[in-house]
């Protein structure tokens, strides 16, 4: 198929490399070397997808990251799907399939048009908010439609195949985009030997000058550029990253650069090479050489396909060898905008004429209108396109004359005969960096656009960003700020240094006007778009200030402007000039809304990187871990750690599992893999006393050999961990705490040590992963732990309940605490954790005989609910102090030190009647299990909203007992034993229960003391 | 993402090891017994959350584990120093008026 708008020579494209690409499953030809948009335009697509809101047809505008309607959905494959990819910055590869992400059924024929045509006045800003608020159940109704309708793309619904990785980067000197002023910035800061990063979005450097007619130090631009790219390759201390856009701008010149390595080659990467890549980068300094974006002026109609910057017209001709039509007609501003105008007649096509919006006194004249004229083009002066005609495709336009301040109309309109209106309203400096971390633009008169304000950040600018449009200055600009950023990070250099030269031209000033004014009043006349992406209107704006929206970040919103993907690159600053015109204030005066990251759409692989499946979250594993994976267990997470949940054998439910297992301990032993909860190793001459501090008990009595029990609180008095603590010799103890509450309970010894007593000695260390903690636990815990110990004496006389002992287990050395966690004989045996499987497999092997029974956290939650034991976090929730638990026998009020808590339980309305206390419930219905989480009423009957006394904290059934259990907060719950309370239940019945203490088996405690 | 010096152990290090732990210079009342209720309440729940110059604590949780001090500019994000446990600022929000250049974080 002939690509009808390719000029049949020029361009950086490679005419030998015809490639093929599918546009909404149609193929067409292209080079090596196009972009899809410029593809797209040499074959003559006009309309690539349909408006967010009024569904008219678009067509490509732009030729870089600021396009607002060229958005595509990518990929060949499902799981390749990549939405809101920019047709523009996307580069051509053999078998690339795309679609327009708006439109349905299709781009061309639009459902949605009907309505737009005829929903002119019927979608007002704020059109969302104002029809579909109400009623608000509706809403799901709504939206299907309307996000169908709009079309915003999709994400697929396979797995992203491709692989991502993140690099970490130091660098000295980061320069943001490699034109003349971010490439003449490359040289110096390289030459000086700092560590320098170059990123630019493009698939070459050289940014404007990619398609710019230039010379620079005597040869063509690209000629210099090439010779800049070769010196740097040299540089060992320079990254050159093209692809790379450099996305965020984070505090303390840390930046994100988004590089894409493979996307230009494939719909997917090779196996094993990277598809994109997040560069993080911490760098001394920052050059920002981002350029700028040329502005479209707003005008009736201006979202016609044809309608383009008169940059991007330029670019398409120059650097891709298409002309994207066959009649120009071009408004400017600016005497730059004059160049495309040549570059078309230079293509051979025709230009109707240029409407220089300028008014010139007299016979003034200018070298670009002189030049114009040399061309036999014609120039009309104080001329702007008022409206465009036509609908897939501009056919007319209508003119008019402008008075000087270019706010009024005079003379007649008239119509020019035309396919293409190219607009230059000038240029906007790439500001949105600058602002990523809270930087305030500031506006600037002379420039006519928001510049870099004042910054924190160590960072400097050149060229475009800061209004240097002109070569020559962009240049001179870059050789300073380059060689000033190497210097400023401590390295030798001239700050002097020549700067390339460029030919210096003079240039007419350029007119500030935004909003072209048409006959008819805006609200009247046809559609002046000012955010393509969007459908934000110049009646929209106007309107929304008639509304009262004064803020710029009000009328932001309201409308919509900025909105997009695009985040109002294009149409922004247009957007602005309306508010400001419509409030008769000043741009300065109504602000600017500020630009965050990112700068572009990055897609989530990138962000991820390799952190996703496997790697999304760290595992922990205890050194059991293998083995209960081969018997069959199931796992919960707790914290970080993969716990066995229960063991299921063949063809038992989980309720089964757990009746199995409660029993075994119960009637002779069950092994628990303890290895996970949290171990603080605890030395020093102050290490008594500390703790006596951060628990509610006293441990200055507390012997060596000895364990205890303690709760820890906050400086609330409320419980926000438990453990026991062993005392290993008169300086040294060894700290438990729950799983989940490890490292935060660290944290807490070491701020307390650390800023509040640092005289006293004590020293903190995590060992959790040190020690494998086998539980033996049940009636012949000591029979079967009998067999595997090799040295100690077990019996009830020599090793008492809450004693500990160190032994050798199986040659192994181990510490073995008697302590239970189920209420039965019970011996926790540590040993080094590399010998934990071994010592696992012995207990194992020796308990074979008692039906040593594996269980998981299930089951332990059961056997210490039986006991009324508390799980911290679970029947606690950092609102409830040791006495609402009935823990008032582990809260020691005689210590001398105001332990952490001490003050915080005496609160007034910690002391107060009517609080909430842990009690026990039996169901009246032994076999009903209350869902935990259910509230308690004292009248089921009560009309709704009911007076709730508390909530199930804890509720299972117990096998051994035969019965229900649970533990729940009650009002004064404490004075209420024996009472009944009921619980609502979502299908409205409620279940009835008695208050009881929440010890279920075995008061005294007879059963671990054997 | 900050760039935080750690007093400690003498080096920059990234944001992502550092835990940030509430105001900083909150001395824990001696006396717990002798305070009101009212006075518990304020040292416990009570905090100035300023717009401009901070003092934070901070603690290098995945490296040295130490505690150590912040002055910080909570709109600017600048972090204008860092100082041990039981050190006074060199800089306050009296002073940083007319300090308008902040010390220089260097390193890299």
């Amino acid at each position: 198929m002939a690509q009808q708008n390719r000029l049949i020579e020029g361009g950086r494209i490679a005419r030998d490399s015809v490639i093929n690409f599918s546009y909404n499953g149609k193929t067409y030809p292209g080079f090596v070397g196009d972009t899809l948009a410029s593809a797209m335009l040499a074959n003559g697509i006009d309309v690539i997808g349909r408006s967010f809101k009024y569904s008219r047809p678009r067509g490509i505008v732009a030729a870089g990251a600021e396009e607002p309607n060229a958005i595509m959905q990518l990929g060949a494959t499902e799981a390749t799907q990549v939405p809101n990819v920019r047709a523009t910055q996307q580069e051509l590869f053999a078998g690339l399939v795309c679609q327009a992400t708006n439109g349905w059924p299709n781009v061309e024929f639009d459902m949605m048009s009907s309505l737009g045509s005829v929903g002119a006045s019927v979608m007002p800003p704020g059109f969302y908010y104002k029809t579909f608020m109400y009623p608000k159940s509706m809403w799901n109704t709504y939206e299907k439609f309307i996000r169908k309708a709009a079309g915003l793309g999709r994400s697929p619904l396979e797995a992203d195949p491709d692989r991502y990785d993140h690099y970490n980067q130091h660098a000295d000197v980061v320069i943001v985009g490699a034109g003349p002023a971010g490439l003449s910035a490359a040289l110096q800061a390289g030459r000086s030997g700092a560590r320098v990063i170059i990123a630019d979005e493009q698939a070459e450097f050289g940014g404007a000058l990619l398609h710019s007619k230039e010379s620079v130090n005597g040869m063509p631009a690209m000629a210099w550029v090439a010779s800049v790219v070769a010196e740097l390759a040299t540089l060992d201390n320079v990254i050159m990253l093209p692809k790379s856009t450099v996305n965020g701008y984070h505090d303390h010149n840390f930046l994100t650069i988004h590089q894409r390595c493979t996307d230009h080659i494939a719909d997917r990467a090779e196996a094993n090479v990277s598809r994109q890549r997040m560069h993080r980068v911490r760098t001394k300094w920052v050059v920002l050489a981002s350029g700028s974006h040329e502005r479209p002026l707003v005008y009736g109609n201006n979202d016609v396909p044809g309608c383009m910057l008169a940059d991007a017209v330029s670019t398409y001709i120059n650097r891709y060898a298409v002309v994207p039509g066959k009649q120009l007609v071009l408004m400017t501003t600016n005497d730059g905008g004059y160049q495309a105008a040549f570059d078309w007649h230079e293509a051979g096509r025709e230009v109707v004429a240029i409407l220089d919006t300028r008014s010139y006194k007299g016979d003034q004249t200018s070298a670009v209108i002189n030049r114009a004229r040399e061309l036999g083009i014609k120039v009309l002066t104080g001329s702007a396109v008022v409206e465009v005609q036509g609908s897939k495709r501009v056919s007319a336009v209508s003119i008019s004359s402008l008075n000087s301040q270019g706010d009024k109309l005079v003379g007649d309109v008239t119509q020019l005969s035309c396919d293409t209106v190219a607009s230059s309203g000038g240029w906007s400096p790439a500001i949105h960096l600058s602002c990523h971390t809270g930087s305030r633009p500031v506006w600037s008169d002379e420039v006519i656009g928001f510049i870099p304000g004042d910054t924190v950040q160590k960072q400097l600018i050149a060229g475009a960003i800061g209004g240097a449009f002109d070569l020559q200055t962009a240049l001179a600009q870059g050789t300073k700020a380059g060689a000033q950023a190497a210097s400023n990070a401590g390295f030798d250099i001239d700050l002097d240094a020549a700067a390339p030269t460029a030919e210096s031209v003079a240039e007419t000033a350029p007119m500030a006007l935004f909003h072209i004014p048409h006959p008819k009043e805006t609200s009247r006349a046809p559609k002046q778009f000012v955010d393509l992406q969007n459908d934000v209107t110049a009646a929209g704006i106007e309107l929304a200030t008639r509304e009262g929206f004064e803020s710029i970040e009000h009328v932001k919103r309201y409308t919509a402007l900025g909105f997009g993907t695009d985040q109002g690159k294009l149409g922004n600053i247009n957007g602005m000039a309306i508010a400001a015109k419509s409030m008769n204030k000043t741009i300065p005066e109504t602000g600017t809304t500020i630009f965050r990251p990112n700068y572009t759409p990055v897609t989530f692989g990138a962000i991820a990187g390799r952190n996703c499946g496997e790697l999304f979250d760290p595992k922990r594993f205890s050194a059991m871990h293998q083995w209960h994976l081969d018997n069959g267990a199931l796992f919960e997470d707790v914290g970080n750690w993969k716990r066995p949940w229960y063991f299921p054998q063949p063809g038992e439910s989980m309720q089964q599992s757990l009746e199995r297992e409660c029993l075994a301990v119960r009637d002779s032993a069950g092994v628990l893999d303890a290895s996970t909860l949290g171990k603080i190793d605890i030395q020093g001459p102050d290490a008594r006393e500390f703790l006596g501090r951060v628990y509610t008990n006293a441990w200055a009595k507390l012997a060596v050999g000895k364990c205890r029990y303690g709760l820890m609180c906050g400086e609330d008095g409320m419980v926000f961990d438990d453990g026991v603590t062993a005392c290993l010799a008169d300086n040294h103890f060894v700290m438990t705490t729950t799983t989940g509450g490890a490292a935060r309970v660290l944290e807490w010894l070491e701020i307390y040590q650390q800023t509040e007593w640092p005289e006293l000695q004590v020293y903190f260390n995590t060992v959790t992963d040190h020690w494998s903690t086998i539980t033996v636990t049940g009636p012949n815990a000591r029979k079967i732990v009998d067999e595997v110990v090799d040295d100690i004496d077990l019996s009830n006389e020599a090793f008492k309940y809450m004693d500990w002992k160190a032994a050798t287990v199986m040659g192994v050395p181990a510490r073995i605490f008697r302590i239970s966690f189920t209420g039965e004989l019970s011996y926790e045996i540590n040993v080094q954790a590399n010998y934990g499987m071994r010592i696992w497999e012995a207990v194992m092997d020796k308990g074979a005989a008692f039906n040593l029974t594996p269980y998981g956290t299930e089951t332990m939650h059961i056997l210490r609910a039986e006991k009324g034991f508390i799980i911290a976090g679970q029947d606690t929730d950092g609102s409830v102090h040791p006495y609402d638990l009935g823990m008032g026998w582990a809260v020691s009020q005689k210590k001398p030190f105001s332990f952490i808590g001490k003050r915080g339980m005496a609160r007034e309305d910690c002391v107060k009647e009517d609080r909430k206390q842990l009690v026990g419930l039996m169901t009246v219905d032994p076999k009903k299990v209350i869902p935990e989480g259910s509230q308690a009423v004292d009248d089921p009957k009560q009309a709704i909203p009911m007076t709730m006394l508390g909530h199930v904290t804890s509720s299972y059934y117990s096998a051994c007992l035969g019965h229900s259990i649970a533990m729940a907060y009650i009002r004064n719950g404490h004075k209420r034993m024996g009472e009944t309370v009921f619980y609502p239940q979502a299908d409205g019945s409620a279940i009835e229960a008695t208050i009881c203490s929440p010890i279920f088996l075995d008061p005294k405690g007879e059963r671990q003391n054997v | 993402m900050f760039y935080i010096y750690c007093p400690h152990c003498e080096e920059h290090r990234e944001e992502e090891e550092f835990h940030a732990a509430g105001e900083a210079h909150i001395p824990r009342p001696l006396d717990p017994e002798s305070c009101s209720d009212k006075e518990w309440g304020e040292y416990m729940f009570f905090r100035t959350n300023p717009r401009g110059i901070h003092h934070e604590l901070w603690v290098h949780a995945v490296g040295c584990r130490k505690f150590f001090n912040m002055t910080r500019n909570t709109q600017s994000y600048e972090i204008l120093e860092v100082y041990k446990i039981g050190e006074k600022p060199s800089i306050t929000s009296a002073a940083a008026k007319l300090q308008a250049q902040s010390k220089v974080q260097e390193g890299v």
